[in-house]
């Protein structure tokens, strides 16, 4: 059991902001949200999964809607937790735990917000293990605990519960409503009892983002080269492995909108090394070096500066940016069949094949 | 009568205020003075000596443009701020964050006048969060008036979109408080409400000093005889009238830098090239497209508050005239003697060995007494440095592997020698060390487009066009000749997860000042 305080918070964001693989959305609002939650509530309590009852409740909290309004259309302050006393209300039965269902970007924020307004401690797991653009890809989903019932929240309190059996059309249709929201909205979803939380969870999640956050923060404090710093602080986590895939300099980006997604895709470049090319959908979704698979959802790509080793989301890329490609395995429970089928390469449409990052060039 | 058609470019600064004379593109005459604690006597001084060396007498200046830092410094060195009450329209939206949140402590201190989270604001799509409150408003306006508060921060959610709003609750605000200092946040800011609320903080904060300093311009350029409009540059180096600078300063937060990359376009006649522009402490290197300075992509900061203003990407180095140079030579800055140069720097016989002194050293600078620094060790070492630093800077701005010229101004320019760096052919204006008022003389008036539009009831090809007619109309009413306007800039932003494809279009237009003409002779 540990204590998330004020001075936690933007290690967590800078952590979050690196798992959000130039997705999930900047962090930067919701950790002020949460800054004046603890300031106003005290600091919020985080146990282990191991350490959670195997009956209590869990619900997975984050939030719905496009970035873009975001950062225009800031929430209530009380929108997260009508989520989450609307789903209690449902249900009959008060929440005991709060939980992430986006340890990457904004998302990353939410359970602590809610568990510091509510006076709830928070589980320290999520179930994507980094940011993904849909409900339906998460653990949670993939070891069959369901999304329904779930509510979502406007700014005006007002709430819905949606009862979907199956995760995938809950996304299509809770969007619809969020839509209708003014595509900003808190959502209160996955209830699922402890001993469930344990077998499809993600854990220890929200803690290594803070561990990232620490971790780069003191890299530069000290003047020390923060990425392999980084490699060998994940390199003793369930991650396990990552790697410096590309140094260089971004010379081509193309972005475009299908169906509602932020397509696109960046090319780095550095003299006598060749180009890397990375495909994204939100978030970055497979590296390749002149033709060759180097890295491949669900493993995590990353891009930072590499001056500061600051993360760089997809709307923030440039020409002539420097930047470091970093590539991090994913979390055995996120590489199984079943999850490959749901976040694996076929998920968003790739034709590759999912190769471990460590099994690649 | 002749026609007037020459342009007086001043730029006052903290430490120099300079004055250029010019005929369309072409410098008559340029001068520099310390700027002191007058304003209006600097530019006097400074203006008053181009009009002499020129012979030109004040009914031949046409237009009149300044650039000033003095807006950026105050809020720098937290002085001569008013105190602000902020009103957001938007509850119950934005609730969970404040204004002010994430303000320097000591900056909120002095700006704080309360704040007002009030029914209103729009949804991306231009329906209503919820309806104005008149008696809401009325009730705030009245605390404001009583606790003796007189500049107002207005800013309703997605007001980029459609200001109404945010007039219509001035409108109610002016019952109450017809003489309050108003900001309107759609007026100085883009998408991003806690970015443009700050700035809109910081502009009422401003109001005064604003007043007071616009008014010191106007009073030097009466006191010069001259009849001439006075324009003021912005951010993104186009103009704006006197009377729009002194209700929206915050507006010139970055004039400076972008003047000076402006100038050197003009001097150089190159619209796409690298820009170094070397002072005495650092060396600001950025990249011109089309004549413009690139834009930052990330936030800016001023004085400590987040903003989302138009500002030039620059990358700062530590290096500049009046840098101290250790390790014989292989050590520059990023420290330096600043403004004390002539007391400090070898070669006016102080005790510091400075890049200056370096560059007297080797040749390639003609200022003090060669004498003194004859014979000092490092000078190869340090002029190879202070190549190898520009070289690595200009490495990280260069937008491609294509090598592009690069401008060299600013008046530390000499430190820097060769005729060549990173491939790119180094070309040094006449008249770079006043690029800065020679970037103000020849702003042009511009417009900008900042919309989300829904493509699904009209085409990709229509919601451009749309864009590109606002910016071009913006541009118009800032005064550009409509023969002259074009689009400098579009970017498109789509908006994920929202279906019927919406996209966020961004547009900006630029066209000469009516009545101007750049070619010389109107």
């Amino acid at each position: 059991m540990i204590e998330i305080g004020l001075d936690d918070l933007d290690d967590i964001a800078l952590g979050a902001t690196f798992l959000g693989t130039g997705g999930g959305g900047d962090p930067y609002i919701a950790s002020l949200m949460t800054r004046r939650a603890i300031a106003e509530h005290g600091p919020v309590t985080m146990l282990s999964l191991e350490e959670i009852d195997d009956n209590a409740l869990v619900f997975a909290c984050g939030n719905m809607g496009a970035p873009t309004v975001a950062i225009e259309k800031i929430m209530a302050a009380d929108q997260p937790p009508a989520a989450v006393l609307a789903l209690e209300s449902h249900l009959g039965r008060k929440a005991d735990l709060l939980m992430a269902f986006e340890a990457g970007g904004s998302n990353s924020m939410m359970p602590i917000y809610n568990a510091a307004m509510l006076g709830k401690p928070m589980v320290d797991a999520d179930g994507m293990g980094r940011a993904f653009p849909e409900m339906q890809m998460v653990t949670f989903s993939v070891y069959g605990a369901l999304g329904s019932p779930f509510a979502l929240a406007s700014e005006h309190g007002d709430t819905t519960i949606l009862d979907i059996e199956d995760d995938k059309r809950a996304e299509y249709i809770g969007r619809g409503i969020v839509i209708r929201m003014g595509a900003r909205s808190a959502k209160a979803s996955f209830p699922m009892d402890g001993r469930t939380a344990k077998r499809v969870a993600i854990p220890g999640t929200t803690s290594l983002c803070q561990a990232i956050g620490v971790n780069l923060r003191r890299s530069r404090a000290a003047n020390r080269d923060p990425f392999s710093a980084l490699i060998e602080m994940l390199s003793g986590t369930h991650y396990g492995h990552a790697k410096v895939l590309f140094r260089g300099k971004v010379t081509d980006l193309i972005r475009e909108t299908r169906d509602g997604w932020a397509i696109g895709k960046v090319v780095i470049e550095e003299q006598g090394e060749g180009t890397l090319e990375i495909e994204f959908q939100n978030e970055f979704l497979v590296a390749r070096q002149e033709g060759t698979l180097r890295a491949i959802v669900p493993d995590l790509i990353c891009i930072l500066d590499t001056e500061m080793a600051q993360p760089i989301t997809t709307e923030r890329l440039r020409y002539g940016q420097r930047v470091t490609v970093m590539a991090v395995s994913a979390p055995p429970i996120m590489r199984t069949e079943a999850a490959l089928a749901v976040f694996g390469p076929v998920g968003f449409g790739l034709e590759d094949r999912f190769v471990p990052v460590e099994e690649l060039p | 009568m002749v026609r007037p058609k020459l342009r007086l470019g001043i730029d006052v600064g903290g430490t120099n205020t300079d004055a250029v004379l010019m005929d369309g593109d072409k410098v008559l005459a340029w001068h520099k003075v310390a700027t002191g604690q007058r304003i209006t006597d600097a530019i006097v001084s400074a203006a008053g000596a181009v009009l002499q060396q020129g012979n030109a007498g004040p009914e031949q200046i046409f237009a009149v443009m300044l650039g000033t830092t003095q807006f950026t410094n105050a809020v720098i060195e937290r002085r001569r701020l008013n105190r602000v009450a902020v009103l957001r329209l938007a509850a119950p939206a934005t609730t969970a964050v404040p204004p002010m949140s994430d303000w320097p402590e000591d900056l909120k201190a002095r700006v704080d006048g309360g704040h007002y989270l009030l029914r209103g604001g729009l949804e991306f799509d231009g329906r209503e969060i919820s309806a104005l409150d008149e008696a809401e408003i009325l009730a705030a306006a009245g605390e404001i008036r009583q606790s003796g508060i007189d500049a107002v921060a207005i800013t309703s959610v997605f007001s980029p979109l459609d200001a109404e709003m945010e007039h219509r609750a001035e409108a109610i605000l002016r019952r109450e408080l017809p003489d309050a200092a108003v900001t309107l946040s759609h007026r100085i800011g883009r998408i991003g409400l806690l970015e443009r609320e700050n700035a809109a903080i910081l502009n009422a904060a401003l109001s005064d000093l604003a007043v007071r300093v616009v008014d010191a311009f106007t009073r030097a350029i009466k006191d010069l005889g001259l009849a001439a409009p006075l324009y003021i540059s912005q951010n993104d180096g186009t103009l704006m009238t006197a009377a729009h600078a002194a209700r929206y300063p915050v507006l010139t937060f970055a004039s400076g830098p972008t003047n000076s990359m402006r100038g050197a376009a003009i001097l150089s006649g190159l619209n796409d090239a690298l820009v170094v522009d070397i002072g005495g402490t650092t060396t600001d290197v950025g990249l011109l497209l089309d004549g413009f300075p690139r834009e930052a992509a990330m936030t800016v900061e001023v004085g400590g508050v987040r903003t989302n203003f138009r500002m030039p990407d620059l990358l700062a180095l530590g290096l500049g005239g009046g840098s101290l140079v250790r390790d014989g030579g292989a050590r520059i800055g990023p420290d330096s003697v600043g403004f004390e140069l002539e007391q400090r720097a070898l070669v006016f016989g102080g005790g510091d060995l400075t890049m200056s002194d370096v560059a007297v050293a080797g040749g390639q600078m003609a200022i003090g007494e060669p004498s003194k620094v004859a014979g000092i060790d490092g000078v190869e070492a340090a002029l190879a440095q202070a190549v190898a630093m520009v070289r690595e800077g200009l490495e990280r701005v260069r937008p491609s592997a294509a090598t592009l010229p690069v401008i060299l101004v600013g008046g530390g320019a000499p430190i820097l020698r060769g005729d060549t760096i990173g491939g790119g052919e180094i070309v040094r204006p006449e008249h770079g060390q006043v690029a800065n008022a020679i970037g103000a003389s020849i702003a042009m008036a511009g417009g900008e487009c900042d919309r989300v539009f829904s493509l699904d009831g009209i085409s990709r090809e229509d919601a451009v066009t749309a864009a590109k007619a606002e910016a071009e109309a913006q541009a118009v009413e800032a005064g550009a000749d409509a023969a002259s306007v074009r689009i400098v800039e579009m970017d498109e932003i789509p908006l994920s997860y929202l279906p019927g494809n919406a996209t966020r279009l961004r547009v900006k237009a630029v066209g000469d000042l009516q009545g101007a003409s750049m070619g010389g002779g109107a």
